[in-house]
């Protein structure tokens, strides 16, 4: 069975800085990876790439296919932004409906059926009675859900989260993770996110992968892949990592010097910091 | 069954008052002027316009002229002149997601002025029989203007940033020779003066006629891109991934925007203000969604330009007033009456 994305050495240069060097990611159908990675390690490019936005070399295949249009590709692979431009004055109904775009002509007014998709997406995330209203007058938590919902009007398989939980308070930041984590249920979406909570890559989804040095470095289980030695390695951080049942809690220590000596990974003395520039 | 979706569309009141504006306008600017006509009997006049309709409207010979043959083609000009105008405002604002944006911002006006101002000043408009070049000029002065503004903000780094840049650029340049030209030549000023200002004068038809296929194939354009346009409002990043070309897009629409704008103003001079104030005066009123907006760009910057036109040639009765001066000062007082009043956050 062909994965759902497949990544295969992928390469992609941005202003003549290498930002991926060989890249490979196959995620299958159903899963749900969340991508890990120091700031300016290229996750946000990974997904950029996958949706077609950046110029790669190496080989990007979604549901089997490597050559896609644009349209064909937005029927497959659905996008939250990390900041999602907000148009002044767009009504949440006329955004949500943005996501029927790649299923018709440019020039095709919406249909009943592209309505009614809608109105059941916004009945499913509870935003039923906000049609009317302007996005941008939304707060934090209904306005991710308005962009979530816009995603899954696009009704693609795959659906690429940059960062979902950002701008939200905790309580918000669960609120989408498990609807997230719902609809994947429902519909079996395959999910890659990126998140720079761990605990929160933790918790929620299958697999987590760490982006480093323009590759993926550590991908598996949680329990696998978040450990001591590999977050010093790949975050340059020091942290202690308290086993849950629901999967690894990690937590930073002060970084004074004692503090620094008794995190220092037992088993990761050969980790080189800073490796992610 | 979900409750149904309130979508942006252009629904029948909105749509109801933009005709009737242009009505109003139609019949205020074939009735009102120093001749006294009533208005039904220019109504009447009218009607004898259409095939298979012969009334008698009970005006004299040199009444039916003015209606139909002074007046009449005036209001056609500025129909087309303002719905033009108007549209392409909206379109710069779109494509370019900036509510500043005016038909003008890419060297338009600059690149006009500068062609017209060679045609006065070469003296090229006399003396040349049938076809004044003044409007050739300006029309020729615009187009050359957005394609550099368009070729140098390509190299820049294609971004809408670069491309206003490159625009304000070519205008500056353009201004600056004009300038030129204007100190060499003083006393082709007053005309120049008179040129920039605008004014929907016109002798006959051939005005009406020159502007009306560019309107024609502007509307068209960029009617047919009103959704598009909506999606591009998400940016370029997020329309991509929408599954559009959002490079292409903007390209089709400002060239259909850009030769519009450059027509009007080869025929009326820089009449300023309806490419920004009728714009957000609809997105105000009746939202900011780019399906309704479009079309009501075309009806209201139309009416708009008509009665702004019948002012500047009333108040000051024989003399006539430049338009750009009454789109201002009709159009600030009334814009800042729908800012205050409407509810609608528009950017």
């Amino acid at each position: 069975m062909t994965a759902a994305v497949d990544l295969q050495s992928l390469d992609v240069r941005l202003n003549g800085t290498h930002v991926l060097g060989g890249v490979n990611l196959a995620v299958s159908h159903g899963q749900w990876v969340n991508i890990i990675g120091p700031n300016g390690a290229g996750k946000t490019t990974l997904l950029r790439a996958v949706l077609g936005l950046v110029a790669y070399d190496g080989d990007i295949s979604i549901e089997g296919l490597t050559k896609l249009r644009r349209a064909e590709r937005a029927r497959k692979v659905a996008y939250v932004p990390q900041t999602p431009v907000i148009p002044r004055g767009m009504l949440v109904a006329d955004y949500v409906l943005l996501g029927r775009t790649p299923h018709r002509s440019i020039f095709a007014g919406e249909t009943s059926a592209d309505r009614e998709i809608a109105a059941d997406v916004l009945e499913r995330l509870d935003l039923v009675g906000f049609g009317d209203r302007a996005v941008q007058s939304l707060s934090g938590g209904e306005r991710q859900r308005t962009v979530l919902a816009r995603a899954l009007v696009q009704q693609a398989d795959i659906l690429l989260l940059d960062e979902p939980t950002t701008a939200l308070d905790l309580g918000h930041q669960q609120d989408v993770l498990d609807l997230v984590d719902a609809l994947r249920r429902e519909r079996g979406l395959t999910v890659i996110a990126t998140l720079h909570d761990l605990t929160l890559a933790a918790r929620y989804g299958d697999q987590v992968a760490i982006l480093a040095g323009g590759v993926i470095a550590q991908r598996g289980t949680p329990d696998e892949v978040l450990t001591v030695a590999n977050i010093a390695e790949h975050f340059d951080a020091q942290v202690r990592v308290i086993d849950d049942p629901e999967g690894p809690v990690i937590v930073p220590t002060a970084t004074t010097t004692s503090d620094a000596t008794k995190a220092a990974p037992a088993n990761g003395g050969t980790a080189q910091n800073g490796d992610h520039s | 069954m979900p409750t149904e979706l309130g979508v942006s569309r252009l629904r029948a009141p909105a749509l109801v008052a933009g005709i009737l504006a242009v009505i109003i306008a139609v019949v205020a600017g074939l009735t009102i002027g120093p001749a006294g006509i009533a208005a039904p009997r220019v109504l009447m006049e009218l009607a004898n316009l259409l095939p298979g309709i012969a009334v008698e409207s009970g005006l004299s010979d040199a009444h039916k002229a003015i209606v139909t043959d002074i007046r009449l083609p005036r209001v056609v000009l500025g129909l087309l002149v303002g719905a033009t105008l108007a549209m392409s405002g909206a379109t710069y604002q779109a494509a370019f997601r900036n509510p500043l944006a005016d038909p003008y911002l890419l060297g338009i006006a600059a690149g006009a002025g500068l062609g017209a101002t060679i045609a006065i000043v070469n003296d090229i408009g006399d003396g040349a029989g049938v076809f004044d070049l003044v409007p050739l000029a300006a029309f020729g002065g615009a187009l050359g203007a957005v394609t550099v503004a368009y070729l140098a903000g390509h190299i820049g780094g294609r971004s809408t940033a670069s491309l206003i840049l490159a625009g304000i650029a070519v205008a500056s340049f353009l201004a600056a020779c004009q300038t030129y030209l204007l100190q060499a030549n003083a006393d082709a000023f007053r005309q120049i003066l008179a040129w920039l200002l605008g004014r929907i004068a016109t002798s006959g038809w051939s005005e009406p006629a020159l502007l009306l296929p560019y309107f024609v194939v502007t509307t068209a354009v960029v009617l047919r891109y009103r959704r598009a346009l909506d999606v591009l409002a998400v940016g370029d990043e997020e329309a991509a991934a929408l599954g559009l070309e959002p490079r292409r897009i903007r390209l089709i629409v400002l060239i259909a925007a850009s030769l519009g704008a450059a027509a009007a103003v080869s025929v009326s001079g820089l009449i300023s203000f309806v490419g920004i104030i009728v714009p957000h005066a609809i997105r105000l009123i009746f939202g900011s969604s780019n399906r309704v907006l479009l079309p009501l760009s075309v009806l209201f910057g139309g009416a708009f330009l008509v009665l702004a036109d019948l002012t500047a040639r009333t108040v000051l009765s024989p003399a006539e007033l430049p338009i750009g001066v009454v789109t201002a000062f009709l159009g600030a007082p009334f814009f800042v009456f729908v800012l205050r009043t409407s509810r609608r956050e528009i950017w």
